[in-house]
């Protein structure tokens, strides 16, 4: 951004950040700041000199480029701009903004899942869980109990906030890793329980699809795949909002107090359990949304939604994007959504076929990339896309800090712990 | 006991050698790495810590501590609650990752994982006894043998600690406080340590195993150099050389004990107390966030004694 | 009365599996605190490795399946080496590390075998039935309750009595006072990941005998209910794991068989629910 002479490297580098940090509406936690794993030293701006004096006009300006981006998405559908390599049809045709729409609803998906684990520090096994229970009780409500759409949208979100609060009052009261342990349980048995197909409600292992004659008439057909977009874009909108205010709120920061050392907020006199429940619940409440959406785009409800392996996935998004960050979730969602359509063409397009079978074998199965890309980000990128910029400054304040610090300032780099 | 279990020179019991002959063998000179910090270490301290600084998420505990263990004796490392002492000895032995330089006999400690420090001769005594409650005193004391070439010193300990002998299948989980802290310095007079490093341990004892725990850290000074962390100044007053003071994780204060006691005022501002109360400290730990230290500085200190790698 | 002892072996038999998967995950994760998602793909590994063995190269099944162990096992201990061990200052990102692996593995095995289950062999010795008590009961449920104790009493051994044992226990019960006593508890845990490849493999190659084929999906199943044994037996205890498995595998098969099918996994889960809400801390006591 700014040229650096070393004499002012260090603040060119904070100024920078400060910049980036403020441009990009990256909201890291103090936790995140210092736990860098470049052993990064925190550049504080020295006595006298405001990092405020050092954003321009176009660093003020550049903030607003969520909106910008928002405005974007929603004049996608009235554009015809081809986007060769990412998408196969021009931008405003109904087969890619079928893949965007799905592409952000999981985005928004990996968002909500991320106040549990990136905000909270709870790692939740069974989220996908409430997401089906949006689905498929939105699409029961429908077809058993006759209600109109927005009805049966409200009785379904409304099913997996009661069975959030029930399962996380239980699942809470055991910590740490039990607690993952046990939201995989009990995912695993709802997951049973749709496919065994109870009463005929759930469809087995088909699902069952949205009756067409209670939707309105403007979610339906190919002709009115824009509004459909749009309401995901809505519903990302939504999310995004949710997660902002609540983790900038009080409540919030308790959860990240949770987050780093729950005793510590034991001590200040909080009763952890609650606040946990709460940000059990809100997720559970707003996957439970996204199971409505995603009952609209993709006109049926299917055993697949409630499986671990869903779970998995948004846990795959939520590490490749970066955790903990505002918009890693969102990045994470939408890169593993559409890599997965790709991959898929991928997987069976000739350049594979033609390849050794030690090759072509393992390539022509999509999980198997997944799996194994999941483990790079594990090792090369440790905390996500998203926290990428801030580790390569961070890496660059060090190594400058580390040229003044020959004059005699200590080293900073830690030894026998986590580096 | 008339006769001292720590002989002088080998005479069956291996267990302890008679480093305390004060000479510094010369081993201070350094070996290459931070040669600055190196020409500082007075020749004759077994244990050089320099700038010793810890960071745990995110909150500076130790702001770069220094100070020295002599070749003889014990050392006492003093402060008040929540001063750092705890969390530089756990830095000393590598339990907490930590920056600058602990020399050891010419050794650099801080880029070595635990057991490596350990393996230099290290005996370690922690503040929480660090007793395997579900395994029985035998089996903690087995656990302990460390060096292959020397026989471990059973004799030693079971001569010291005669419970233990009688008490050696019963789990270590069931022993009182004092018989636990029994199995801890035990567990450092197993092995040919060449320090032993005794963090508060006569915290929550009665004042008769108290003065049990005192006698035989002080047999075990006269043939091993001892880093004790104490807040009992009585327990200090008796058996330290010299002292170190830490304070708000930096060093406060370094210097004989006898002096330090008998002046009053710095006795008071460094440890908190008048010196001539010959009382315990309160009897702190790991609940460290108490009313005691509500009005502290923003430093957190209820964060060293809960810190637990 | 039949129905109860049928249901009783077979109940003992599943249990019996259980155990051979959540051991190895019990003691992985109480010494290590790695939640080894990967334990699945190992139980896979060893069940095609032996119907390989046995069916492709043409091995007697005696020998198949130790072969199948030891593949197992390699995998166990290169998956410890190159994976785990590197990550040790990250906890989280070892457990998402072995949530990689255990996604990636079974994609493998059904991209080399297909996603079919392949029938396994069933040697004549062992796919018979014996009369127990009125009822009839296939020999393979016996042949796994017989392995399953064999591996209990060998843990059992091996942490009373080995030095390596005692490294276990007492590492399960804090890890950094052992490395404070000198011991490079690293080697523990390549051993520990080893006995836990080692048992899961076995445990694949079991699978097989008993459901009488094995398909890639098998170990992942497995690995859910292996997860709910271990939370309920308490982490980090062999015995604990064992009565867990044993009330796990009963209650599913009663429950199965006298209520709907499929309400028996269902159980298990209330079972657990009901546990945790009694004893947050497991069966022993010893939860995370």
């Amino acid at each position: 951004m700014s040229t650096k002479t070393p004499d002012t490297s260090t603040d060119g580098t904070a100024a920078d950040r400060a910049a980036a940090g403020s441009a990009g509406g990256t909201d890291t936690s103090p936790a995140e700041r210092h736990s860098g794993r470049a052993g990064e030293i925190r550049a504080i701006p020295r006595t006298g000199e405001s990092i405020t004096e050092r954003s321009t006009a176009v660093h003020r300006a550049l903030r607003w480029w969520p909106i910008a981006l928002l405005i974007l998405f929603l004049v996608a559908p009235y554009s015809a701009l081809p986007v060769p390599g990412l998408l196969d049809g021009p931008l405003g045709s109904p087969g890619s903004l079928q893949l965007i729409a799905l592409c952000l609803l999981y985005g928004a998906l990996a968002t909500g899942y991320d106040l549990l684990l990136g905000r909270t520090g709870l790692l939740s096994f069974g989220h996908a869980l409430y997401f089906a229970t949006g689905l498929y009780a939105t699409n029961l409500g429908m077809l058993e109990l006759r209600l109109p759409f927005a009805a049966a949208a409200l009785f379904g979100v409304a099913c997996a906030v009661a069975l959030a609060l029930l399962l996380g009052s239980v699942s809470l009261r055991v910590t740490g890793i039990g607690f993952s342990m046990v939201t995989l349980a009990f995912a695993q048995a709802g997951s049973i329980l749709v496919q065994r197909n109870p009463g005929g409600l759930t469809g087995g292992e088909e699902g069952r699809s949205a009756p067409a004659d209670q939707l309105p008439s403007a979610l339906l057909g190919i002709e009115n795949t824009a509004n459909l977009y749009w309401i995901a874009v809505a519903y990302l909108a939504l999310t995004l909002a949710a997660v902002h205010w609540a983790v900038g709120s009080p409540v919030g920061r308790v959860w990240e107090g949770i987050k780093e050392n729950e005793r510590r907020v034991e001590v200040l006199g909080l009763r952890p359990y609650g606040y946990k429940l709460v940000a059990f619940v809100l997720a559970g409440g707003l996957a439970a949304v996204g199971g409505v959406v995603y009952l609209l785009l993709t006109g049926g409800a299917t055993p697949q939604a409630a499986t671990s392996d869903a779970t998995l996935s948004l846990l795959v998004m939520v590490v490749l994007g970066g955790s903990g960050t505002r918009w890693g979730p969102l990045l994470g969602g939408v890169i593993y959504t559409w890599a997965g359509h790709r991959l898929g063409d991928l997987a069976n397009s000739e350049t594979i076929a033609d390849l050794p079978a030690v090759l072509r074998v393992p390539l022509s199965q999509p999980l198997f990339l997944l799996g194994g890309l999941f483990v790079a980000v594990v090792y090369l990128l440790p905390g996500g896309l998203a926290r990428l910029p801030a580790r390569v400054h961070a890496a660059r304040s060090v190594r400058s800090a580390r040229a003044m610090g020959r004059a005699g300032a200590p080293s900073a780099r830690p030894t026998g712990g986590p580096t | 006991m008339t006769d001292s279990p720590f002989p002088a020179a080998a005479s069956g019991s291996a267990a302890l050698t008679s480093a305390g002959t004060g000479t510094g063998t010369g081993t201070g000179t350094g070996l290459g790495g931070p040669g600055a910090a190196l020409a500082q270490a007075p020749a004759n301290s077994l244990l050089s810590v320099r700038d010793l600084r810890v960071v745990i998420d995110g909150l500076h505990i130790l702001h770069g501590v220094d100070f020295d263990v002599a070749r003889t004796g014990v050392t006492a490392l003093l402060g008040r609650n929540g001063a750092g002492k705890t969390t530089t000895v756990k830095a000393v032995m590598g339990l907490v990752p930590r920056t600058g330089s602990v020399l050891f006999d010419g050794t650099e400690l801080s880029f070595l994982p635990t057991h490596l420090v350990v393996r230099r001769g290290i005996g370690y005594a922690p503040e929480d006894r660090g007793i395997f409650a579900g395994l029985t005193v035998a089996e903690n004391l087995r656990l302990a043998e460390r060096d292959r070439a020397t026989e471990p010193a059973y004799r030693l300990v079971h001569e010291l600690f005669p419970e233990l002998k009688q008490r050696a299948g019963q789990l270590a989980g069931t022993l009182s406080g004092g018989q636990q802290q029994m199995v801890a310095i035990g567990r450092t007079l197993l092995n040919r340590n060449r320090l032993i490093i005794a963090d508060e341990p006569t915290k929550g004892l009665a004042p008769k195993i108290v003065a049990e725990v005192a006698d035989v850290l002080a047999r075990a000074a006269e043939a091993v150099p001892v880093l004790l962390v104490e807040q009992n100044l009585a327990l200090v007053r008796r058996l330290a050389g010299t002292c170190a003071v830490l304070a708000d994780g930096r060093t406060a204060h370094q210097g004989d004990t006898a002096e330090l006691l008998a002046d009053e005022e710095a006795a008071r501002r460094l440890l908190g107390v008048g010196s001539k109360r010959a009382g315990a400290g309160p009897a702190a730990g790991p609940s460290a966030v108490g009313p005691s230290t509500a009005g502290r500085a923003p430093t957190a200190p209820s964060v060293t004694s809960e810190v637990n790698p | 009365m039949d129905t109860v002892v049928l249901l009783s072996c077979t109940g003992l038999g599943l249990g019996a599996l259980y155990f051979l998967v959540a051991s190895g995950l019990s003691l992985i994760f109480g010494l290590m605190d790695v939640l080894n998602f990967a334990h699945g793909a190992l139980l896979s590994i060893g069940a095609y490795a032996t119907w390989w063995a046995g069916t492709e190269a043409g091995f007697p099944l005696w020998l198949a399946v130790p072969f199948g162990t030891l593949v197992g096992t390699a995998a166990a201990v290169l998956l410890e080496l190159f994976l785990i061990r590197p990550l040790y200052s990250s906890p989280r990102d070892q457990i998402l590390a072995t949530v990689g692996v255990g996604l990636a593995v079974p994609a493998l095995l059904m991209g080399i075998w297909g996603a079919d289950a392949r029938p396994f062999p069933q040697p004549a010795l062992l796919s018979g039935t014996w009369h127990l008590l009125g009822a009839t009961v296939p020999v393979n449920r016996f042949v796994l309750v017989a392995a399953a104790g064999v591996l209990l009493l060998a843990l059992l051994l091996f942490l009373a009595r080995t030095r390596y044992g005692l490294i276990v226990r007492a590492g399960v019960e804090d890890r950094a006072m052992v490395t404070a006593l000198g011991i490079d508890v690293r080697r523990a845990f390549t051993l520990v990941f080893a006995i836990g490849g080692a048992a899961a493999a076995l445990g694949g190659a079991l699978c097989g005998l008993y459901f009488g084929s094995i398909n890639p999906g098998q170990g992942t199943g497995l690995l859910i209910f292996a997860f709910v044994v271990v939370v309920m037996g308490g982490m980090g205890s062999v015995t604990g794991a064992a009565v867990a498995s044993v009330g796990v595998g009963l209650v599913q098969q009663f429950a199965n068989y006298y209520t709907a099918a499929g309400l028996g996994d269902l159980s298990v889960v209330v079972l657990l629910a009901v546990l945790l809400l009694v004893r947050p801390r497991g069966l022993t006591g010893r939860l995370a």
